[in-house]
């Protein structure tokens, strides 16, 4: 009963392939505008706020891969890592183009930030956070830790909320735009509070009338 | 914008000025939006002419200044630094005239220590003064002490790259006072007073701890949220270029302007 058409099982594995090429359009596109001085104004800044921004939507891409499921019973579960390794990605970018291209390596400077400023302190712990997330993402990993893995993971949720302070605190004036991700995110989070109780109402309403196939069940 | 003429001036900077489609197109204008490329998006349907600046307050001979008279001023070319508070800075080549010389059109009282001014208020033509989000209380304000309102530097502008402002610039008159943050230089100028206690400021209002009135450029007093110690000029170096620079006390001007602030501590009143 999917609402949107499903794709042939034979293009799972490029579709994922697809979107890693895809979402790293973004920072390539703006990376060869910044360095052919294509990039009006502050470019540096241009680039690095970019980058910030993509990792943000990326994190909420990762977190609503759930909640889609539960509500509109598709299943995007297989583009979950290549969305979460692509918020990694563009997180260290972000990290990278504020240290060697914004700061230009000032060390110094670049310390007393993470240490002085709690909007630069609260990106840095994300940052670091998404660390180990990042290196087990992978398919041992996920084997070798077993449900410790599923604990580990669920740093994401102190990750997101991070990203979307960090924005808001960056800004001289939050703005609708600040406002929308912290809503986006926010929003994400309190489903997984409520989620348990909507999938075992769910679950009583459909059971005794139509009996439903265990896949569905085991996907929960 | 519409070529103007002006006469050269001492004060020029020996440093290369700053593309001039950077500076019309990189602006902090919240009137007509806070992203950079808003203020040049959204300024079309300002109306910058015909333009009145009401001079008032603690002045013996209070009056209006139309947009001839304020372009009958002797103008000059002036080549500054203009350091934002965000850490980025340009370098501008501004027309315009000593506000010394306006306000001695109004002869100031005695009473009178520091000047107060206005933008103007249009939601109609500007977008960021209507709608749900308006992201500061309007009218925008600002102030300066009478005696930095009357230093040499301060001017009055009317101008750049030899043509009247653009819109997203604050046309038609706007305030350049080159050794504080860009803030403090208030854009479509219509109010003008003279008063005698500090007038409050838009952004020392909206985050004092943020902004003082001072505002003076320096580095040695940071931003809570960033380090004031070096700016990135704009338009200089693109993405590899060593275009993050030191930051200099009152943005290079200290010979000049230091001794406003003579036995004031300036970390106390940033």
């Amino acid at each position: 009963m999917a609402v949107f058409p499903t794709l042939p099982k034979r293009f799972h594995g490029p579709s994922v392939w697809m979107l890693y090429a895809v979402g790293l359009v973004p920072a390539a596109s703006a990376f060869y505008l910044g360095a052919t001085g294509q990039l009006p104004g502050n470019a540096v800044k241009e680039f690095e706020h970019l980058l910030g921004l993509w990792a943000l939507r990326f994190l909420i891409a990762t977190l609503a891969i759930t909640p889609i499921r539960d509500l509109f019973a598709v299943n995007w579960l297989r583009y979950r890592r290549a969305l979460g390794l692509l918020a990694f990605y563009y997180v260290l970018m972000h990290f990278l183009a504020y240290m060697v291209l914004d700061q230009t390596l000032r060390f110094e400077a670049i310390v007393a930030d993470i240490a002085r400023r709690p909007f630069i302190t609260i990106g840095m712990a994300a940052l670091v956070m998404l660390i180990p997330l990042g290196l087990t993402s992978n398919n041992w990993s996920i084997r070798k830790l077993g449900q410790r893995w599923n604990k580990l993971h669920r740093l994401v949720y102190v990750i997101a909320a991070a990203g979307a302070l960090h924005f808001a605190m960056s800004v001289k004036v939050v703005g609708p735009e600040q406002m929308l991700y912290v809503a986006m995110v926010a929003a994400l989070l309190a489903w997984r509070a409520i989620r348990m109780r909507f999938l075992r109402s769910k679950r009583q309403q459909a059971g005794p009338i139509r009996s439903r196939p265990a896949t569905e069940k085991a996907a929960g | 914008a519409t070529s103007l003429k002006a006469a050269e001036s001492p004060y020029k900077i020996d440093e290369p000025v700053t593309p001039e489609k950077d500076v019309t197109s990189y602006n902090n204008y919240y009137e007509f939006g806070t992203g950079k490329g808003d203020p040049a998006a959204n300024s079309g349907a300002f109306k910058a002419s015909p333009w009145a600046v009401k001079v008032d307050g603690l002045v013996s001979k209070p009056r209006e200044f139309g947009l001839e008279e304020l372009l009958g001023f002797p103008l000059e070319e002036r080549t500054y630094r203009m350091r934002c508070v965000e850490a980025w800075s340009m370098v501008i080549p501004w027309i315009g005239f000593p506000l010394a010389a306006l306000l001695d059109e109004v002869e100031p009282l005695g009473s009178a220590k520091y000047v107060a001014f206005e933008t103007v208020v249009r939601p109609e033509e500007m977008p960021g003064q209507s709608g749900f989000f308006q992201p500061l209380p309007w009218p925008y304000r600002e102030g300066l002490r009478l005696d930095e309102a009357r230093h040499p530097l301060t001017i009055l502008s009317v101008g750049l790259y030899g043509k009247t402002l653009p819109n997203q610039n604050g046309a038609p008159i706007r305030l350049v006072v080159p050794w504080k943050y860009g803030f403090k230089g208030i854009k479509s100028i219509v109010r003008i007073s003279l008063t005698e206690t500090a007038p409050p400021c838009t952004w020392n209002l909206a985050a004092p701890d943020e902004y003082g009135f001072y505002a003076n450029v320096n580095p040695a007093v940071d931003h809570p949220r960033w380090s004031q110690a070096t700016e990135n000029r704009i338009g200089e170096g693109g993405f590899f270029g060593a275009n993050r620079r030191d930051t200099l006390p009152f943005n290079g001007y200290a010979d000049e302007v230091a001794g406003l602030y003579a036995g004031i501590d300036l970390r106390a009143n940033f």
